[in-house]
């Protein structure tokens, strides 16, 4: 039978202040374990927390480009469970009066655009980390992260589908960069991500059992947990079973989410307002202020880019989805008016090459100058095509500008007609046998010696001038042979 | 009598994290009952209009600049720990599914 | 008492014989140091002490302090205030051996004028009681009588300052814990107003009503370390951006015409006949000093107790959650490894807690757990913070009617050791006078007024508005200089201490 899937998605995003939420200690990943940790965010006993303005003006300003409507009073409160990462077993979380409720956010599907509801947006402080020994009953804890500001975003259950689902993700990603808030970096785990699912008959008006997914690494994984839980609960519904109410575990190494455990017994978690921190007014001015300094967000962007550089939607799409891509697009654009051709290599070499590597566009040296400078040089026919994109790979490799590349390993192309020929002479010099093919009409014959011919230049030639070349010498031997016979 | 029985003691306990068995339970069910009942007076008080008080002063939105201070040393953090694995605190194994 | 002894003197006293550099530093701590070996192995006041660390932190501190308002003056700690690199357990076995790695903003201000910080006075565990036989490591006694209890759960710190084995004391009030002590031991105990003195390093028994005050010889010498301690911090978010008076110079100003109410819900059943009198007699000379005493209503003072229970259990099972044995102090000796069970951390937990904590602390745990759990929030934590509010507005009315209010600190003076161990209802009770300043956030001051035929201090609390302890101070200067019961000591002979064995 066909369902409808109805999901919804839990986003947790790192908030790169410089210090973390209730402390001052560093908010940096990488850092050695247990090394970025102070009495407070370790919960020892006797101390208090106090609340990082930056991490709550930049709440707000999340929660306003998500379109939400920011609390005129905001509090904390304790969210209470014993776990060992969890340095006081308490977690310092919001309830009944989170920053913020009742935001959007736009996703293009396929063509048209949807508005994605957003349930709620709060502020929370991380835990620590957990490591298990594989070979001993142990596991180890880091605290490192205990007390980084968390934002958690909770969606409406409006995505109808795992390809919505992924869209929203890209989509919310690309706005929380473009806010500079949070690198969101899974693999750092800076973006953290639950989900929840359940299926329904598309004549249904309620829905169905919810099913959580916790554990959900990458976007990719998301997707991937979702077409297997789909999958599973539809299995289920055509047997006629009923879906439990539960938290399920995807495990990636097995592609199969497994039960965690069931929503009967949940956890209580006592929520309480926390009575070390005052509440927070969050005064109309201050989210006017916020409100006008908010950057270009992603949607806006994609629309001037659009009319400005006269960028195709698919085009400006891909440009936009990330905020350095987009910026490395508009300043090179700038620099030598051809965005179209400034399109054409960010998004054909430049992410091929990034995802052939798996790396990060930060992850590589690179300015808007080098790019317009390896166009240019392709425009004034010093490069050509494939020269370019040789130059390109290693400005990419080495993080230097494309001219010292060229002038060090004399990329030129060879320009001196009369080199030119010598190349072409030698190589019918030495392939009589392709010659004579050739002089019978076997076309790739000449092919062939086009190729040998480029060899030999090092690739330095210009491949259609030495096609030319080489047809016109063997035309005309061809037909000095035939002249010969016939006489 | 009868606000708390001993099932319900037990539930608590596990939420606290606390073990309680046999005379012991026996005994603080009875006296939590106690004092629960004796708590039951409250309920006499109509309190429908009123705002409950979390804080006593009226302080809103102490905030601290994002200015990052010195953390302890990580020998600092592993010497308090009972067990430790440096650089690592060490506790039984956590099992991640409960199923 | 040896009379000769420097141990016996105030703050204040000692300042001006140091100052005037009639007596050295070395020559008090000595003195102190000896008064306290002589006694604590009866009284139980301190955990521990150790004179060699003594010795050597006043000599830092000569040798890098300027004169601060207590250079070279000892000043007691409970065994809750963290002090760094010092051994703190809040009388606990779960905390045993841990040595905090910070120093509470109190005792860093202590430092800055030039303290002589000793640390691990005795009291209830985590502060659950009002008898310090809660102590995990033997309780303390009441100098005034070894078989009574010296109230709690600053016990300890009282017990100190009222047998000359601490100059002055810091302690931590969470229903009454400095003022109910205070009394039991006829010494002065201040609670200052929630917000008024910073709770960082205050290890936390209940967040919204716990204030750290002192416990003092004279009224004075409260007025000295108020001004110390006292102040914004920015370290506690709840610690008020209020102005700090000068205590000291305002104590003499007038009282006359200043108001006494005298609430008549304090006066009703359970208060036994000698503490109606002595606060009848108290009444009689704030008339002859000149202030105009008259009856007034805090109509919800009978729900204060169930209301305490609920909001500070609650709280405490919250702040008590992090002793678990993962990152300090006890872990259950059990080995885990071995059992490799699925529930190894989850046994850890339960062990370590089990064994860690006394079992008023797991009655309290438990009870906060339960009144905030699925179900019962409503019923019991949501309407015991609405009956705050009621609570609160008796007072906030009460303030337009008078300057402080008189009441008594305890409803009977110190009780037997082992009294009420049994019925943790009736300790719970005991507290029925001192647990509304708390809940309502206001000062309170608890001073000597006079003794039992058997000659056991009996003790009277005044409270005032938000903010306003200088009022009280002042007040409680007039009556201290109108009596002589704080100049009274115990009398602690070698043969009644024999007696009591």
């Amino acid at each position: 039978m066909e369902y409808e899937s109805v999901i919804g998605l839990e986003v947790h995003v790192q908030l790169q202040t410089k210090s973390k939420l209730f402390c001052g200690c560093l908010v940096n990943f990488g850092a050695a374990p247990n090394s970025q940790t102070c009495p407070v965010c370790l919960g020892l006993p006797g101390v208090l927390p106090v609340f990082n303005r930056q991490a709550f003006e930049w709440g707000i300003r999340v929660a306003l480009a998500l379109d939400a409507t920011v609390g005129r009073v905001m509090k904390f409160d304790r969210k209470q469970y014993f776990y060992p990462d969890l340095p006081k077993n308490y977690q310092i979380s919001q309830y009944d009066q989170p920053l913020a409720r009742r935001g959007a956010l736009t996703i293009d599907g396929e063509g048209n655009s949807k508005r994605i509801g957003i349930h709620r947006i709060h502020l929370e402080e991380d835990a620590g980390k957990l490591l298990h020994s594989t070979d001993e009953p142990v596991s180890f804890v880091d605290f490192n992260r205990a007390g980084v500001p968390l934002l958690e975003i909770v969606s409406e259950p409006d995505l109808r589908s795992t390809e919505e689902a992924y869209q929203y993700l890209v989509e919310l990603k690309a706005v929380l960069q473009y806010l500079e808030v949070s690198n969101c970096n899974m693999e750092e785990g800076s973006l953290r991500c639950d989900t929840n699912v359940s299926l329904r008959r598309p004549t249904d008006i309620s829905l169905g059992a919810k099913v959580e997914i916790k554990n959900l690494n990458s976007f990719r994984a998301v997707k991937q947990a979702l077409e297997h839980e789909i999958k599973r609960q539809a299995l289920l519904l055509d047997q006629g079973s009923a879906i439990a109410l539960e938290t399920r575990l995807w495990d990636a190494k097995r592609q199969r989410t497994e039960s965690m455990r069931s929503k009967e017994d949940a956890a209580d978690y006592r929520y309480f307002p926390e009575p070390d921190l005052v509440p927070f007014v969050i005064d109309s001015n201050v989210v006017e202020q916020i409100q006008a300094a908010l950057p270009e967000l992603p949607a806006q962007r994609r629309q001037r880019f659009q009319s400005v550089y006269q960028l195709s939607a698919y085009d400006a799409h891909v440009l936009t989805q990330e905020r350095t891509l987009a910026e490395l697009f508009e300043r090179t654009a700038c620099l030598c008016q051809k965005p179209k051709a400034v399109a054409n290599w960010i998004m054909g070499d430049l992410l091929a090459y990034l995802n052939a590597k798996n790396l990060a566009l930060d992850a590589v040296t690179l300015r808007p100058e080098w790019l317009a400078q390896l166009i240019g040089l392709v425009d004034d026919g010093t490069l050509s095509g494939t020269m370019a994109k040789e130059v390109w790979g290693k400005v990419l490799e080495r993080g230097i500008e494309p001219a010292v590349i060229v002038r060090e390993g004399s990329l030129q192309q060879i320009v001196d007609v009369g080199l030119l020929e010598h190349l072409a002479d030698s190589v019918i010099r030495e392939y009589p046998k392709s010659v004579e093919d050739y002089s019978k009409g076997k076309a790739n014959a000449l092919m062939y010696l086009v190729g040998q011919g480029m060899k030999r230049s090092q690739g330095k030639a210009n491949p259609q001038q030495m096609t030319q070349l080489l047809k016109r010498k063997l035309d005309e031997l061809r037909e000095r042979i035939t002249g010969r016979v016939t006489e | 009598m009868g606000v708390v029985n001993t099932e319900t003691v037990k539930h608590v306990a596990a939420l606290a994290r606390l073990h309680l068995e046999g005379q012991a339970l026996e005994q603080i069910a009875a006296q939590l009952d106690q004092i629960l009942g004796y708590v039951q007076l409250l309920q006499k008080l109509p309190t429908d209009n009123v705002a409950p008080t979390s804080h006593v002063l009226a302080l809103t939105n102490v905030l601290r600049e994002d200015t990052p201070a010195a953390s302890l040393s990580q020998d600092t953090v592993l010497t308090l720990a009972p067990e430790r694995h440096p650089p690592f605190v060490t506790v039984p194994k956590v099992i991640e599914t409960s199923s | 008492m040896s009379v000769d002894s420097l141990a016996a003197l105030t703050i204040h006293e000692l300042h001006s014989l140091i100052s005037a550099g009639k007596i050295q530093p070395q020559q008090l701590l000595e003195d102190l140091l000896e008064r306290i070996e002589y006694h604590n192995g009866r009284l139980h006041a301190y955990l521990s002490v150790d004179p060699d660390r003594l010795h050597r932190q006043l000599e830092d501190q000569l040798r890098t302090r300027k004169a601060g308002r207590l250079a070279g003056i000892p000043i007691t700690l409970k065994d809750n205030l963290c002090v760094s690199a010092e051994e703190i357990t809040c009388a606990s076995r779960i905390l045993r051996g841990f040595r905090c790695p910070y120093d509470a903003t109190v005792v860093q201000r202590l430092r800055e004028e030039g303290a002589v910080i000793i640390p691990r006075a005795n009291m209830d565990e985590f502060a659950f009681g009002s008898s310090t036989e809660n102590s995990a490591f033997g309780g303390t006694r009441n100098p005034w009588a070894l078989d009574r209890v010296p109230g709690g759960s600053s016990g300890g710190s009282a017990c100190a300052v009222s047998a000359d084995m601490a100059i002055a004391a810091l302690g931590s009030d969470t229903g009454g814990s400095i003022r109910q002590p205070a009394c039991c031991c006829g010494v002065v105990g201040l609670k200052p107003t929630y917000g008024r003195v910073s709770r960082y390093g205050l290890v936390a028994f209940a967040s919204s009503l716990d204030q750290i005050g002192p416990i003092t010889k004279d009224v004075t010498d409260a007025a000295i370390l108020l001004g110390v301690i006292a102040g914004h911090d920015a370290r506690d978010s709840t610690c008020a951006p209020v102005e700090v008076p000068d205590y000291v110079s305002t104590l003499q100003w007038p009282v006359k015409k200043l108001r006494i109410g005298i609430p008549k819900e304090y006066f009703v059943e359970g208060i036994d006949t000698e503490v109606k009198a002595a606060l009848d007699e108290a009444v009689r000379t704030f008339e002859r000093l000149g202030l105009v005493c008259e009856s007034i209503s805090l109509p919800h003072t009978p729900y204060a107790i169930a209301t305490y229970y609920l909001i500070a259990t609650a709280e405490a099972s919250s702040n008590l959650a992090r002793y678990d044995g993962v990152q300090y102090g006890y872990r259950s000796a059990t080995n885990l490894r071995q059992e490799s069970s699925s529930n190894g951390l989850l046994e850890m937990h339960r062990r370590t807690r089990t064994e860690g904590f006394g079992s008023e602390v797991k009655r309290r745990i438990l009870l906060g757990t339960y009144v905030l759990s699925q179900g019962y929030y409503e019923a019991y934590y949501l309407k015991g913070m609405k009956v705050r509010t009621l609570i609160k507005q008796d007072f906030d009315a009460a303030w337009s009617r008078c300057d402080v209010i008189l009441t008594p600190t305890a409803p009977t003076p110190a009780f037997r050791i082992g009294e009420k161990l049994e019925n943790p209802l009736q300790m719970y009770l005991s507290d029925v006078y001192t647990i509304s300043a708390n809940l309502a956030g206001i000062p309170g001051l608890s001073m000597p007024c006079g003794f039992s035929r058997e000659g056991l201090p009996l003790g009277m609390q005044l409270l005032a508005a938000p903010f306003k302890e200088q009022k009280l101070l002042q007040i409680a200067y007039a009556y201290e200089q109108a009596t002589d019961w704080h100049r009274r000591k115990p009398t602690l002979s070698r043969q009644q201490i024999a007696q009591s064995k």
